[in-house]
């Protein structure tokens, strides 16, 4: 689990920060926060999908489940075998 | 009465929060032809004044030239006010098809399908070509028009950072299970003014089996060597699958946009893009004008070589004087101030001075970079610049920002 937390972490922080100086945490607002927009929560949804080798349903890859790096976990673990 | 005091409480509501957040846009009007020099009325009840134009997409002069005047005198007289009717009805004439093929001719493409604006083409071009089994790729500064039109497409969307290469490759990579892949970008940038690495995307294109879109509203008729547009600058032409441009800017200013490119996907518009179906097309007299546009473009580079000799000094003479700009050769150049309060006052104070140029800021341009942006012409001439050159320094050392570095500016105002 603090494996999967820190590649979603390192994943978000490449794909979507700007700006190298701000910092990230497992709990930091991600959709709310206004860091990733419902666009580009697609990319994140594909890559949990390959990485985990899991299938995340439309309908439960909600903004709410994809808001902090914590969430994102709990939703992934929910689909992993 | 279904508009209650209640309805209209909550809309007045809206517009006040507009306002109290200084976003609420107002019209300045404009009692002059669209050129160089414009007599304008603000605020609204004052008196006119004369001011050099440095904000219009005017770029290269022609929305009041004598020669598109005349040709859209003449094609009033001998095709009438109005169509009356959508293209596939009985709306389409002779001079829409004449223009159909100038532009297919002019962007080196396959063919080309009008539309009433781009904005238009934008809405309607994603969903007529893709579906869901599909997926879009977009640099992350694209215009609003093509993300409404990617809205309006069942599509899988993704985006990649802006011109980064390698991060486009990823995401190639990503969705390379896709049926069809297409990456978008703008030629030039409106609010930067950089242009996109189209060489590069065609490789990238060409290797992960992708299409290429690219919107080119600001580059259409000045960029490249004979300003067929970034395709050209790039060596690319022929290589683009679809591009979408304006008239509304640099090729007369007047209005109406299309789709040109691979003849398949502009015949797959043709039966289902819904701006197209179901609006009228671009009206006669504007047609009979650009046709005319395209021909004195085809004719002679004086023009769009007189436009990147004004940029050339242009961006020298603000550069030599201590301003802050974003790099680029085109002739779209933000002075950055990075204050959005900076950025109106600015703006302000040079309308003082007889300049007229806009301020933008957030949600336009990222948090912290706000800029005024100014747009050259070939209408301009020498002393209008030097005018505006002017006025700007002496506006500059009033907010004493010449010379001063970003973080100098921000250390002074804020971000």
């Amino acid at each position: 689990m603090a494996e999967m937390k820190d590649i979603v972490l390192q994943y978000v922080i490449n794909e979507y920060l700007e700006d190298e100086d701000e910092v990230l945490t497992y709990d930091t607002p991600l959709i709310s926060g206004g860091i990733v927009d419902s666009f580009s929560m697609v990319s994140l949804k594909r890559f949990l999908e390959n990485k985990y080798k899991i299938s995340i349903p439309d309908d439960k890859a909600t903004p709410e489940a994809f808001d902090t790096v914590n969430k994102i976990c709990d939703l992934v673990n929910g689909y992993l075998k | 009465m279904a508009y209650s005091d209640k309805v209209r409480g909550i809309y007045t509501g809206t517009l006040n929060e507009i306002r109290e957040k200084g976003i609420f846009k107002q019209e300045r009007f404009i009692h002059s032809s669209q050129a160089a020099d414009i007599e304008v009325e603000f605020p609204t009840g004052s008196e006119l004044k004369k001011v050099i134009n440095m904000c219009a997409n005017n770029y290269l002069g022609l929305s009041s030239h004598p020669d598109v005047i005349k040709a859209a005198h003449a094609g009033l007289d001998s095709r009438g006010y109005g169509m009356s009717s959508v293209r596939f009805i009985c709306g389409t004439q002779d001079i829409h098809k004449e223009l159909e093929a100038k532009v297919t001719k002019f962007l080196g493409t396959e063919d080309t399908i009008l539309f009433p604006s781009c904005m238009d083409a934008n809405a309607g071009v994603f969903e007529a070509i893709l579906t869901g089994e599909d997926v879009m790729i977009s640099d992350r500064l694209v215009h609003a028009s093509i993300i409404d039109g990617m809205r309006l497409c069942a599509a899988l969307h993704d985006t990649f950072k802006h011109s980064d290469m390698a991060h486009l490759e990823e995401k190639l990579q990503l969705h390379a299970d896709k049926r069809l892949k297409v990456v978008i970008t703008d030629g030039v940038f409106s609010m930067d003014g950089d242009t996109a690495k189209l060489d590069e995307m065609v490789a990238l294109c060409e290797k992960y089996d992708a299409m290429l879109f690219v919107d080119e509203s600001h580059s259409s008729g000045f960029i490249g060597k004979t300003g067929r547009g970034t395709h050209e600058k790039c060596g690319v032409v022929g290589k683009i699958d679809i591009i979408t441009t304006t008239f509304g800017k640099a090729l007369g200013g007047a209005s109406g946009g299309c789709v040109s490119g691979r003849k398949e996907l502009v015949e797959m518009c043709r039966q289902k893009a819904r701006p197209y179906l179901f609006s009228n097309t671009i009206a006669p007299v504007v047609v009979s004008g650009v046709n005319t546009v395209l021909d004195i473009l085809s004719k002679s580079t004086e023009r769009r070589d007189k436009l990147e000799r004004n940029t050339q000094f242009w961006r020298k003479g603000l550069t030599d004087a201590g301003f802050v700009l974003k790099d680029g050769d085109t002739p779209i150049v933000p002075v950055m101030l990075f204050n959005a309060k900076l950025s109106q006052d600015f703006s302000k104070a040079l309308y003082e001075e007889g300049v007229y140029a806009i301020g933008f800021f957030f949600p336009v341009v990222p948090q912290g970079q706000a800029r005024i942006r100014t747009q050259v012409s070939a209408g301009h001439e020498i002393h209008h610049l030097e005018k505006a050159l002017e006025a700007f320094k002496k506006v500059g050392k009033k907010f004493d920002i010449l010379g001063k570095t970003k973080q100098e500016i921000i250390a002074m105002y804020g971000q």
